[in-house]
């Protein structure tokens, strides 16, 4: 499965969070994720992406909304990464004029994308992922 | 009718819905997604996005209708609109949603209610292709047929 890769005694699977406001983006790219083998989980918005890392647990993918309530996404990537959190964060946005997503990226992002998730742009990031956890 | 017929019906009335831009592939990625541990993904995600759409054309009627409209506050629900009708592959839907931001952005009240009432048309008129394609398939299912993929479509 795209998702697992195979360690020495154990098979590791990927671990990806889903941080967006929306339930129906939430289900979509959860099952998404889900398919392509991964462990999934998904928070509604980015304070609660960042308490998760703060106790402790660690997602090798964070799909981050730009847009959500309580902690949006730009606030969240910079915290999580003045926290230290390494882990690819990818932004997903439904805002695609100009100068929309430069701040976001700004804040720590690894690439920005235009909702909805695709299959070919998964297939894509599990290949660095990949590397990266080599 | 035989179960052949019916896969062929579903198939027919797929393509035109994709042809005259009601679905596009994001529609089609959905049904690849459900599989036998989850069969009822597909008509899951419909309901929400029902329920989800319903709920924001009523909060942009409300809005639109008071004495000093709060844009910002129409910007907000358009582009929660736009987002999960994109997500769910109601192209026209989410189509319509750009037009409705570029006059909210304007701040142009009377091109924003023109806009209302074209979203409202579209969503109505995806919501009940929607549930016609959706009828055509559950009796796919219960005659024992396979639902065919719409993978040509993604």
């Amino acid at each position: 499965m795209a998702g697992e890769m195979a360690g020495n005694s154990t098979k590791k699977k990927i671990s990806a969070l889903v941080v967006d406001d929306d339930r129906l983006v939430r289900r979509i790219h959860g099952m998404l994720l889900t398919r392509f083998g991964m462990e999934t989980n998904a928070v509604e918005n980015g304070k609660e992406a960042v308490d998760l890392f703060a106790s402790g647990k660690c997602y090798d993918l964070v799909f981050m909304d730009m847009e959500m309530p309580i902690m949006d996404g730009l606030k969240a990537t910079q915290a999580l990464r003045e926290m230290g959190v390494s882990s690819t964060i990818v932004g997903v946005t439904s805002r695609t004029q100009e100068g929309e997503t430069q701040a976001f990226m700004e804040a720590g992002l690894d690439a920005c994308w235009e909702k909805p998730l695709t299959r070919d742009g998964i297939i894509s990031l599990l290949d660095q992922v990949a590397k990266k956890l080599l | 009718m035989e179960v052949n017929q019916m896969q062929r019906s579903f198939l027919e009335y797929a393509t035109v819905l994709f042809r005259e831009g009601f679905l596009d592939g994001q529609f089609s990625q959905l049904q690849m997604l459900q599989d036998e541990s989850n069969p009822d993904f597909v008509v899951e995600v419909v309901s929400l996005f029902f329920e989800d759409s319903q709920k924001l054309l009523n909060d942009l009627t409300t809005t639109l209708d008071q004495q000093n409209v709060d844009f910002k506050k129409i910007d907000a629900h358009i582009h929660q609109l736009k987002g999960s009708s994109s997500s769910i592959g109601a192209q026209r839907v989410k189509n319509a949603c750009i037009a409705f931001r570029n006059f909210c952005d304007q701040q142009n009240l009377e091109g924003c209610m023109r806009c209302l009432q074209h979203v409202k048309q579209e969503y109505l008129l995806v919501k009940s292709k929607l549930e016609a394609l959706l009828r055509l398939e559950q009796q796919i299912v219960a005659a024992g047929g396979a639902i065919p993929v719409l993978s040509e479509f993604s």
